[in-house]
């Protein structure tokens, strides 16, 4: 493994000036891409982290290989402050990548990426520190670090193990790079809001605050004194019924499938009904239902940030949001089986399955 | 006599389990060498540098180095038993089972022996069996030794059909001498190449022998030996805080230990925060460096802290400042964030606070800790209730007040932030904030004491409340757990004490007894059940359990780990003295304390000797149905012995009943120990269990009056003595 040290010394960067903030997340979109991961955008759901974006909750489910990589706003209405703390934001913008699988050099791959915006790792104190991380609302799990530059805990490193109630194979790496203390340690400023997004034509730098400080100070007025608490209540029913209400079709829909398996098939009226079936379970909107349970957990964090939940209802409302995101992990899972059995297998396999196939035969 | 490395190289393990890894690596390397019969001559678990097995580990890797092994095992002569001689042969011929018996033993039939024993007679064959290479046994038992070992939690990372790990596992090394041992584990072949320092040494590293281990390392700047690890801390520690004039660093061998296990190759840097920090409160300022970011303090002579914080590196230095910086910068972010909830958190005072408590949940069935605050001071005010009239000095007012503040905290954005901040932040703030201006300063200083101590003690070692009223809040909370808890049935089983109840109980125990408190346990418990009354929790309370029973076993088991491990009384002494009641803990230590004094002199182990006999006869006559007459009959006794031991037992049973009630437990036992020579004079002359049903009857009674009066103190059979006792 002599990449770090070739690594360091071809790609550090010449220049002195610190990254701004979109350079920050440029390098890391480059670096993540030279590697050979899907550039996704932002997911356009209000998510509480990166994690909750399906590009991960979904993906790391089911047997398919995938790499991918975006900036993640996520959003935690009991976290904001009014813009008036230099360290806490209602959103904070997270930089998401997944490996499925790990490669075997995941952590030296990680440390590449620190280089590449511009830490030199043999001026700094890099550690591994145990943090495991875990999300009963999606019922998900993970074994990792947080990984601590000088003290500073920079991103959360997890090998998820479960997700949406479902043990994960292959496992995937998670890596959350917490931009804004990134960009705060490479510019070394101590407010979040004294960070520099860009240098603006006439060589003004745009900061941070200009560009979020509204965001901030606006959402915590809402989250903590305006939202309405019984419309929330409302919107949270509506969206939770509507999830369940596509999830218990989809249940239908599987069941029929099922008994169909092991029938013999011999009219040809038969065969159509099969196949017919089998589109309408492909075409079915479990994506949909996903978007609809995000929309519960938001409005519960709303709920939460305004005081509006008791003890009792808490556990209760968590538990009703986890049936759902769990619900919806099955759903995923058993739709892609059924896409994967039905998918002709000359074009869609790899060059390793056909392999396999190969071998058995 | 070759030497053998196995080097298990991961991704970084958690700090707090990789002592125990490595000591268990250790021990299942030894334990393999004997079992296989390789070992050396002098192999054991000592820690000496000389010692023939050593065992090295570093945030990434687990390392046992075995000097000395066998190359293989020597070749043994086996005795193998075959079928019985019935099944082998028939008519005289060998039979299928003889036949397969001399194939498996690789003999000629006409070669195997008979052997005879208790069973019958059985064929048998004597077999050379050939020693295997060491390297063999090792390349194939060892997987499964590493895939033995014990992890707090564990992953995959290789998909659901492969290996658990604590972590990844990226190369391995195991060699015997110069030579590979070519084993696998996790999709690895074991080989020479391990890795030096991540980054003061990345790429690739070749151990050639098992020898030279560690100076290989220490090339690529790893230190691999944890005792050295320590010691290298330990001096830059040392050395970083030599530059401020009477300075020194807080001992803290928790937080070493864990900076031991996150570096390879540790260096120290000293760093400042600004002094205006120090205005906030002590406890605020270290959990913050301790805990949060692992740093060691500073402090004066006399124990005041500095602003300076040494932070223990896993490079080599830090010429350019950078790393000082960037620690001084988050250390900066962390207090700035405690004064803000500090400040915060005043403009709703902790009166304020306690109707928030309605929306923190205590125990999903046993509701929130505003209920818990409730039930808490009912209780507090029960027990120094009980403690006034049983003369305790106790200000009830004081700890009625505490109580009600006492889990205000927990809705503070402090101690949200830092939990294990809780009770002290509540301390600090019933201090800071002016909770009644008609309140005695001395009064809210008191309460906020009390508050402060509230989950005092923590541990064994940790001291108990500093007031009574502190102690009588610890106290009043353990208690209101543990009986909720108990009458849910969710009592601790075996390894399983998921809400820490049996350290609440312990912690109850010490602070009765080093507070000395008259407070009786079952009337505690009963209190604190009773405050649960028409609760919505009660009607989901166990019907199972018999709560009474429970409390009661629980906390005798509980008295009796006290005694033995923090007070160090004999297990037999425990035993006795609990047995003659442990309702009252400063008693029974008070009993513990007198009886462990008598304990070795003659008289009591004759006593105890006499009263274990006076026990099984007694229990003969139950087995046996033999009567026990209601009261002794003067007029039945014959003999003289007998005569004189129901003469002298009233006399000596009114002075200990007396001495007893005053807790005189010296003197009381030494009224008993002039029972001695009676009560051997009886045993002597006197047979109890004779034929004539009146005069046994009366002689059973007559023990029965013995062991009755004088097992109040305690129950002087359960004292073990000397085997000399006939």
């Amino acid at each position: 493994m002599q990449g770090l040290r070739a690594y360091q010394e071809n790609h550090l960067a010449a220049s002195q000036n610190p990254l701004t903030f979109q350079q920050l997340v440029l390098r890391l979109q480059n670096f993540w891409a030279d590697h050979g991961c899907v550039l996704q955008q932002p997911y356009d759901v209000e998510v509480g982290a990166g994690t909750m974006a399906p590009e991960t909750f979904l993906r790391v489910l089911g047997p398919k290989p995938y790499r991918v990589g975006y900036v993640q706003p996520s959003r935690r209405p009991a976290d904001g402050r009014y813009g008036e703390n230099p360290n806490r934001l209602f959103k904070h913008l997270q930089f998401q990548v997944i490996l499925k699988p790990p490669p075997v050099n995941v952590q030296e791959l990680y440390l590449e990426s620190l280089v590449a915006i511009g830490i030199d790792l043999r001026k700094h104190d890099i550690k591994f520190e145990e943090d495991n991380w875990e999300s009963p609302t999606l019922g998900a799990w993970g074994i990792g670090w947080q990984v601590m530059l000088d003290g500073l805990e920079i991103t959360q490193f997890t090998y998820f193990q479960q997700c949406g109630g479902i043990d994960l194979d292959p496992i995937s790496a998670e890596l959350t790079y917490g931009l804004e203390r990134i960009a705060a340690f490479l510019q070394d400023v101590d407010s979040i809001y004294d960070i520099t997004w860009v240098v603006g034509p006439d060589d003004r730098a745009v900061k941070y605050g200009e560009i979020r400080l509204q965001d901030e100070l606006q959402f915590s007025v809402y989250n903590f004194e305006r939202a309405d608490v019984e419309k929330a209540w409302k919107h949270l029913g509506l969206y939770e019924a509507e999830c369940q209400a596509l999830l218990d079709e989809y249940a239908e829909l599987r069941g029929a499938a099922d008994k169909a398996v092991g029938e013999i098939i011999d009219s040809g009226e038969e065969r159509t009904a099969k196949s017919e079936r089998r589109v309408e379970r492909r075409r079915f909107p479990v994506l949909a239902a996903f978007d609809l349970c995000l929309k519960c957990s938001h409005l519960f964090n709303i709920l939460d940030a305004r005081g509006a939940i008791s003890v009792t209802e808490r556990v209760g409302v968590i538990a009703r949001i986890r049936a759902l995101a769990v619900g919806v992990a099955k759903a995923y899972v058993d739709q892609q089986k059924a896409e994967g059995d039905s998918a002709p297998t000359k074009e869609n396999s790899s060059p390793q399955t056909e392999r396999l196939a190969a071998s058995r035969s | 006599m070759p030497d053998f490395l196995l080097e298990i190289g991961t991704e970084e393990i958690p700090a707090r389990m990789i002592d125990g890894a490595r000591e268990e690596m250790r021990r299942r390397l030894i334990d393999l060498l004997v079992r296989e019969r390789i070992a050396g001559q002098a192999i054991g678990y000592s820690d000496d540098p000389e010692s023939p097995v050593l065992a090295f580990s570093t945030c990434r890797r687990i390392a046992v180095v075995a000097k000395g092994i066998r190359a293989r095992q020597a070749d043994i002569t086996e005795h193998v038993l075959g079928p019985s001689t019935k099944v082998a042969y028939k008519d005289g011929v060998p039979t299928q089972a003889a036949l397969s018996f001399a194939k498996k033993v690789g003999q000629d039939i006409t070669q195997l022996q008979t052997a005879i024993n208790e069973k019958g007679e059985y064929l048998g064959a004597t077999v050379k069996k050939k020693g295997r290479p060491a390297a063999e046994i090792l390349a194939e038992s060892l997987p499964k030794e590493i895939a033995g070992i014990y992890w707090a939690k564990s992953m995959y990372w290789r998909g659901k059909s492969a290996e658990r790990f604590v972590r990844p596992v990226r190369w391995l090394v195991s060699l015997l001498d110069g030579e590979v041992v070519p084993l696998e584990f996790a999709g690895i072949r074991a080989g020479h190449a391990s890795e030096g320092h991540r980054i003061l040494s990345p790429g690739s590293l070749s151990i050639d022998r098992p020898s030279d281990y560690s100076s290989a390392l220490a090339k690529a700047s790893v230190v691999v030996c944890t005792a050295e690890r320590e010691q290298r801390i330990r001096k830059a520690l040392d050395a970083a805080t030599r530059t401020i004039p009477g300075a020194r660093w807080r001992e803290d061998k928790s937080l070493l230990d864990t900076v031991v296990n996150l570096t390879e190759f540790p260096s120290v840097v000293l760093a400042n925060f600004d002094p205006e920090f120090l205005a906030l409160a002590d406890e605020v300022l270290v959990t913050v460096m301790r805990d949060h970011q692992k740093y060691f303090a500073l402090e004066d002579a006399s124990g005041k802290l500095l602003p300076h914080f040494l932070a223990v590196l896993n490079t080599d230095g830090d010429p350019d400042g950078l790393i000082r910086h960037g620690n001084e910068r988050v250390l900066r972010a962390r207090f700035n964030d405690a004064r803000f909830f500090w400040e915060t958190d005043q403009r709703i005072p902790l009166r304020q606070r306690v109707d928030m408590l309605k929306a923190v949940t205590f125990q999903k069935v046993l509701g929130s800790y505003f209920d818990k605050t409730m039930r808490v001071q009912k209780l507090g005010s029960l027990i120094s209730e009980a403690l006034r009239s049983a003369g305790s000095s106790v200000r009830p007012g004081v700890v009625f007040k505490a109580a009600l503040l006492a889990k205000a905290d927990l809705t503070t954005e402090l101690v949200k932030e830092f939990t294990e901040l809780q009770g002290i932040v509540g301390g600090l703030y019933a201090k800071a904030q002016q909770l009644d201006p008609i309140l005695p300063a001395a009064t809210a200083e008191a309460i906020g004491d009390a508050i402060y101590d509230q989950y005092k003690p923590e541990s064994m070692d940790d001291s108990v409340p500093r007031s009574v009223e502190g102690a009588v809040l610890a106290i009043a909370d353990k208690a209101d757990s543990i009986a909720g808890m108990f009458a849910l049935g969710l009592q601790p089983t075996g390894s399983k004490d998921p809400f820490a109840l049996r350290r609440a109980a312990n912690g109850i125990v010490k602070i009765i007894a080093e507070h000395k408190l008259p407070l009786p346990i079952a009337k505690l418990f009963s209190d604190a059940r009773a405050e649960y009354a028409d609760s919505e929790a009660e009607r989901r309370f166990s019907k199972e359990i018999d709560f009474d029973e429970a409390i009661a076993n629980f906390m005798r088991e509980r008295l009796e780990f006290y005694l033995r491990d923090a007070r160090g009384f004999a297990y037999d002494v425990v035993k006795a003295v609990l047995a003659a009641g442990c309702d009252d803990i400063v008693d029974a230590i008070a009993r513990a304390e007198a009886v462990s004094e008598v304990r070795g002199s003659e008289d009591f182990a004759s006593i105890s000797v006499a009263f274990k006999r006076i026990k099984n006869i007694l229990r003969q006559a139950r087995e046996t149905n033999k009567a026990v007459a209601e009261k002794l009959h003067e007029s039945v006794l014959t003999e003289e012995a007998e005569k004189r031991l129901a003469a002298e037992i009233p006399a000596i049973a009114a002075q200990v009943r007396e001495l007893r009630q005053q807790g005189n437990y010296g003197p009381a036992l030494a009224q008993i120990s002039r029972l001695r020579q009676p009560v051997d004079a009886f045993f002597d002359k006197v047979m109890v269990m004779v034929d004539d049903e009146t005069v046994r009857a009366n002689r059973l009674a007559l023990l029965q009056t013995l062991l009755n009066e004088f097992s109040t103190i305690a129950d002087f059979s359960e004292i073990v003595t000397e085997s000399k006792s006939s």
